[in-house]
C-alpha cells in the first residue's frame, strides 16, 4: 500500500470508528508503541475532519506486560506511557495498532489499560489485519485484510519513524 | 514489529558505573525517564518480573536504600525477601560465601546486595549465576546512587556532558562519590572533588579530578554541588579536627550558595548531618533536589531491573 | 647412609667463589671433599649431576610455619616437606602462631617437630617481646639456648622506638639478629594494598610507602645508635632501599630481605580483589618493584626470604578486606628468583645462590653450623637444581597444605630436582 492508500483506509477507519462509538466527546484515542502513536495521531486527525471534534490522544508502551521477553539478550527500549487528562474510567478507549496478527500484543495492552482504570468500552484498531491469531481477539476496525504467505512480514511505514506512509509485504528470505 | 529499537545489554550483573560504557548509562536513564510515570499510575505495578525472585541481601544496615529497592522490586511485579544481618555476631566472610552457595541453591533470579567490604559485590557477582545488583560495597560503588544522581541532574540540567559537578566532603570513604566521578566522567562532565585533603584519595587527580581546598571556590564554579555524609567516626580517628570546624570551613551554608554567580544545584544522597556538611536552609531550600533524588531512586533502579540482561542461565525458557 | 658422591655437576660455590664442574663428596653428613674425577667406592651413592648446577643447601630465613595453633594451613612438617620440594635444606621459623613463641618451651617445641620431620633444617626465631604485645622484651638470652636464632614480632612492628632501643641493645650480648616487620602502623591505617589509584579505584585503603619508610628510618637510626645486628624483612620500598643503601655505606649493621613477590609484581595483580595478591607489605609500584629487583642485584638486600605465609582456602575466599595477609612462597622461590633475575641479566647464578645461601647463612649466623657453603667440613646440605627445566606453577600439586599463591599458571624456569639435608636425599623431583 502506498501513501495515498494508506491515507483513504485511515479515512475509512475514521468513519467507522465514530460509528462504532455512540458518544464520541467520550472518546479516547490510545496508540500502541511505536507506530500506532503516530497512525492514532492521524486517525484523530481524521475523525476530527469529519465531525470537527478535538479528540484526546494518548500513547501505551506495552513492553513491561508482554509475555516473551524472558529470554536473554537485549532489551527493548520503552517508550512512554502516557494517557489523556482525565484518565480512561467511564469513556471509551480506542486502542490503535498498525498490524493485528497473533493478538499478544493487543491482549498486553489489554491488561495494562486494567491496571489504569475501568473504560466503559474498549475497541480496537488496526491498519492491516493480517490474521494468525494465537488468541481469541478481533478488531473492530480495520484498514486493510492481508494474506501473508508463510513466514513473510507486514511492515507499515510511518513518517515520523521511517520518512514516509506506506505498507509493505516482505517475504520470507531465501 | 519491524525494527525494534533495543538498548544496549548491561551484561549478568551491575557491580560498579566505571565499566559501563556512555550508551550503557544513558539507556539506564532514559530507560528509567519513562518508568517515572509507572508510580504515578494507580496501579504501581507492571508485570513485567511476575514470578521473578529478587531477594535484598543486606549486611550492612541501610533502610532508605533498602526499602527504595523493595519498592522497585515490587513495583516491577517480583516477589522480594528481604535479609539483613547485623554483622556483629557472625563472621563477615563465611557468611558471604556461605549466602553465595545458599542463594544459588535456591534458585533465585536476582539478588541485591550492600556489604562493608569493597569488593564483595564483585566476589558475589563471580560465584553466583544470578544476577548481582550492588547496593554498596564498603568504599568501592553504589552505582544506582550515581546512577539517580545523574537522573536528577538531568532533570533540572539538561545534557550531563561539559557541566560542572563538584562533589563535596568525605571523598576517602565514599562509595557514592566513586560511582559519582565515574558516571559524570563517562557522559562528559566536569568533575572536582571539595574537601580538606585528609579525606581526599590520593591520585584522585588520577581520575582526572580537580581538588578545591575551599567550598567557596567549588561553589564559584560550580553547575552541581552533590554534598556528602561526613560521618563522626571521621573526627573520632583524627581526619578532622571537628564538626564545627568543618561546617565553619566547608558547610554548603545559604550564605555561600546564594552568593555563588549561578543557580547552583544541591544534591546529597542522605541521610544529611544538618548543620554540619549542609544547613536545613539549603537542604530545603530551593536549590535542593533532594527530594527528587528519592523519587528518582525507585524509576533508577526499577529500570536497572529491567535492563539486566534475561532470566538467570539455568532458566531456559524460549520466546513464543 | 654414609658416602654420596654427586658427579659432574655445575657447582655454584660463592664462598669460596667456585664455578665450575666438580664432584662433590659427601661423608657422614658433611662435605668431604670437591674436587674434579672423584673415585667412588663401595657403598657409595652415586648421584649423576650431570646439566644441573650444585649448590650448598638454600636457605630461607622467612617462613611461616603455623605450627602450632594454625595447622590446617601449615604444619612444621608439611612446612618443611614444601620447603625441600622448593630446593630449600634450611628455614627460619617465625614465631607469630598461635600461642606465639615467645618462651624456651615453645622454642623447643618448635626444634623437635622440625627434628621429628627430618626433611629441612627448621631453625625457630624466638619473639621480641611477650605475646608480641610490644610491651617489655621477652627472655632473650633464654629463647637463643633453647635454640632461636633470631629475635622477630614479624607480624607486628614494635612500635616503641625505647623497646626497640633496647632489644637491639639487649640482643647484642648474644650476637643475635633482630629481625623487624617495619610497619607505623599509624600510617598503615588498617590499609589492605599499597596506596595508589588502584587502592582508590577499588575503594580499598591503601598504605603508603612512608608507612614502612618511616619504621625502616627509625630502625636504621637505632642499629646505628647502637651497634646492634638489624635485618629489616621484606622490603618493599624504593625508599627503604635507598635507606639501607646509605646506611650500610656508613657502617651500620644492617641486613634485609627481598621476596619474590615483590622483585616480580605490583599492586597491578591486585586487580580485581585477588585475594592471593594481598600481603604485608603490600605489592607497591613499578618503581618500588624495580627499586628492590636492584637492591637484590647489589647486595643492599643480602637475602631472597619468601615470607612464605600459608593460608587456607576458606580464609583467602573472603571479601579482599576481610582475607589474611600472606602467599606461600617456598615452591616458587628458585623458579621466580631464576626467571625473574637470572634469565633476565639482573644478576648472574652464582649472585643467586649467594643470595639465597651463602648470605641468609651469615645473617642468621647458620654459618656457624657450617651452612651456606661447600667448604671442606661443612654441613652435607646439597641442593641440585635444574637451570633448563621449564615448568608451570601448579598449586594443586604444591607440598605445602596450603594453594594462596597469585603464580598459578605461570611459566618459569628452573626448579629442584634433588634436596641433600646432612648427606641424606630428602626430595627427588619426580618421587
Amino acid at each position: 500500500m502506498d501513501a495515498p492508500a494508506v491515507e483513504q483506509a485511515v479515512s475509512r477507519m475514521a468513519d467507522d470508528v465514530v460509528r462504532l462509538a455512540a458518544d464520541a466527546t467520550e472518546l479516547v484515542l490510545l496508540g500502541i508503541h511505536r507506530r500506532g502513536v503516530q497512525l492514532a495521531a492521524l486517525l484523530a486527525e481524521g475523525i476530527r475532519a469529519r465531525c470537527g471534534l478535538a479528540l484526546a490522544t494518548g500513547s501505551l508502551d506495552i513492553t513491561l506486560y508482554r509475555d516473551d521477553l524472558m529470554v536473554v539478550g537485549p532489551r527493548p527500549v520503552v517508550g512512554q506511557t502516557r494517557l489523556p487528562a482525565g484518565g480512561i474510567d467511564g469513556r471509551t478507549v480506542c486502542i490503535v495498532d498498525d498490524v493485528l496478527y497473533t493478538g499478544r500484543t493487543v491482549r498486553a495492552a489489554l491488561d495494562e489499560l486494567a491496571d489504569f482504570g475501568r473504560p466503559s468500552r474498549t475497541l480496537l484498531a488496526v491498519l492491516v489485519d493480517r490474521g494468525g491469531r494465537e488468541l481469541p481477539i478481533q478488531a473492530d476496525v480495520v484498514g486493510e485484510r492481508v494474506d501473508v504467505p508463510q513466514g513473510g512480514r507486514v511492515e507499515v511505514m510511518v513518517p515520523e519513524i521511517d520518512g514516509s506512509l506506506g505498507v509493505d509485504l516482505v517475504e520470507a528470505a531465501g | 514489529m519491524a525494527q525494534e529499537l533495543v538498548n544496549p545489554t548491561l551484561g549478568k550483573d551491575l557491580v560498579g558505573l566505571e565499566e559501563l560504557t556512555r550508551e550503557q548509562i544513558t539507556a539506564i536513564l532514559d530507560t528509567a525517564e519513562t518508568f517515572k510515570e509507572i508510580s504515578e499510575r494507580p496501579v504501581r505495578k507492571v508485570p513485567f518480573l511476575r514470578g521473578r525472585t529478587v531477594v535484598n541481601a543486606f549486611f550492612e544496615n541501610s533502610t532508605r536504600t533498602r526499602v527504595s529497592f523493595e519498592f522497585a522490586e515490587k513495583r516491577m511485579g517480583a516477589d522480594t525477601v528481604s535479609i539483613s544481618t547485623s554483622g556483629s555476631s557472625v563472621q563477615k566472610g563465611e557468611t558471604l560465601v556461605d549466602t553465595a552457595r545458599n542463594l544459588e541453591a535456591m534458585r533465585i533470579d536476582m539478588v541485591v546486595i550492600r556489604h562493608a567490604s569493597s569488593g564483595s559485590a564483585k566476589f558475589l557477582a563471580d560465584r553466583i549465576e544470578s544476577h548481582v545488583i550492588n547496593a554498596g560495597d564498603g568504599k568501592h560503588e553504589h552505582p544506582t546512587q550515581g546512577l539517580l544522581d545523574l537522573l536528577t541532574i538531568r532533570d533540572h540540567r539538561g545534557p550531563i556532558e561539559g557541566l560542572k559537578v563538584c562533589i563535596c566532603g568525605d571523598v576517602l570513604h565514599s562509595r557514592v562519590a566513586r560511582s559519582n566521578i565515574h558516571g559524570l566522567k563517562r557522559l562528559g562532565a566536569e568533575v572536582a572533588v571539595c574537601g580538606p585533603l585528609t579525606l581526599m584519595p590520593a591520585d584522585v587527580a588520577e581520575l582526572g579530578v580537580h581538588w578545591f581546598r575551599r567550598i567557596e571556590e567549588a561553589i564559584e564554579w560550580a553547575d552541581v554541588l552533590n554534598v556528602l555524609r561526613l560521618q563522626l567516626e571521621r573526627m573520632k580517628a583524627g581526619f578532622i579536627p571537628s564538626l564545627r570546624e568543618y561546617n565553619r570551613i566547608f558547610g554548603v551554608t545559604r550564605a555561600r550558595v546564594e552568593a555563588a554567580p549561578r543557580d547552583v544545584l544541591i544534591l546529597h544522597p542522605g541521610p544529611m548531618n544538618r548543620g554540619v556538611e549542609i544547613d536545613s536552609d539549603v537542604a530545603d531550600g530551593p536549590h535542593s533536589v533532594i527530594l527528587q533524588q528519592v523519587t528518582n531512586g525507585v524509576a533508577v533502579r526499577m529500570a536497572v531491573l529491567y535492563l539486566l540482561a534475561g532470566g538467570p542461565a539455568h532458566d531456559g525458557e524460549a520466546s513464543t | 647412609m654414609s658416602r654420596v658422591l654427586i658427579r659432574g655437576g655445575r657447582v655454584v660455590d660463592p664462598s669460596q667463589s667456585l664455578d665450575a664442574v666438580l664432584d662433590v663428596l659427601l661423608d657422614a653428613g658433611r662435605v668431604a671433599r670437591v674436587g674434579e674425577g672423584l673415585e667412588s667406592s663401595e657403598g657409595t651413592e652415586t648421584v649423576d649431576a650431570s646439566g644441573l648446577v650444585v649448590t650448598p643447601g638454600l636457605i630461607d630465613v622467612h617462613v611461616h610455619l603455623r605450627e602450632p595453633g594454625g595447622e590446617h594451613k601449615e604444619t612444621i612438617e608439611s612446612g618443611a616437606r614444601a620447603a625441600v620440594a622448593g630446593g630449600f635444606t634450611a628455614v627460619v621459623a617465625m614465631p607469630n602462631t598461635d600461642p606465639p613463641i615467645d618462651s624456651p618451651a615453645s622454642v623447643g617445641f618448635v626444634r623437635a617437630r622440625g627434628a621429628a620431620a627430618g626433611l629441612a633444617r627448621v631453625y625457630p626465631s624466638g619473639c621480641i617481646t611477650p605475646g608480641q604485645k610490644g610491651e617489655q622484651l621477652t627472655e632473650i638470652g633464654e629463647l637463643l639456648a633453647a635454640g632461636a636464632v633470631c629475635i622477630t614480632d614479624d607480624g607486628k612492628p614494635v612500635m616503641n622506638a625505647g623497646l626497640m632501643r633496647m632489644a637491639l641493645e639487649y640482643a647484642q650480648s648474644f650476637d643475635l639478629p633482630v629481625a623487624v616487620h617495619a610497619e607505623e602502623l599509624t600510617l598503615s591505617r588498617g590499609g589492605t594494598m599499597n596506596e595508589g589509584i588502584i587502592a582508590t579505584r577499588l575503594g580499598l585503603t591503601g598504605i603508603p610507602n612512608a608507612a614502612e619508610d618511616v619504621m625502616i628510618a627509625r630502625d636504621l637510626l637505632l642499629a646505628q645508635l647502637t651497634g646492634g645486628r638489624l635485618h629489616i624483612q621484606h622490603v618493599a620500598t624504593r625508599g627503604g632501599v635507598e635507606m639501607i643503601r646509605a646506611a650500610k655505606a656508613m657502617g651500620v649493621r644492617v641486613t634485609a630481605e627481598g621476596s619474590p613477590h615483590h622483585f616480580t609484581l605490583t599492586d597491578e595483580a591486585v586487580e580485581w580483589y585477588n585475594t592471593n595478591a594481598k600481603m604485608n607489605p603490600p605489592l607497591r609500584s613499578a618503581a618500588d618493584r624495580d627499586a628492590v629487583r636492584a637492591g637484590v642485584a647489589d647486595g643492599t638486600l643480602d637475602v631472597i626470604a619468601t615470607d612464605h605465609a600459608p593460608h587456607h582456602y576458606d580464609e583467602k575466599e573472603q571479601a579482599f578486606e576481610d582475607a589474611p595477609n600472606g602467599i606461600v612462597g617456598l615452591e616458587t622461590a628458585v623458579g621466580l628468583a631464576f626467571t625473574e633475575l637470572v634469565a633476565t641479566g639482573v644478576i648472574d647464578l652464582a649472585t643467586m645462590v649467594e643470595r639465597m645461601s651463602c648470605a641468609p647463612a651469615r645473617a642468621m649466623s647458620l654459618d656457624r653450623f657450617g651452612l651456606g657453603s661447600l667448604r671442606e667440613g661443612s654441613a652435607g646440605d646439597v641442593t641440585l637444581l635444574d637451570p633448563l627445566a621449564e615448568w608451570t606453577v601448579d598449586a594443586a600439586a604444591f607440598q605445602s597444605l596450603s594453594r594462596n599463591t597469585p603464580f598459578g599458571g605461570r611459566r618459569l624456569r628452573c626448579r629442584a630436582v634433588r634436596t641433600i639435608v646432612g648427606g641424606r636425599t630428602v626430595w627427588e623431583a619426580g618421587r
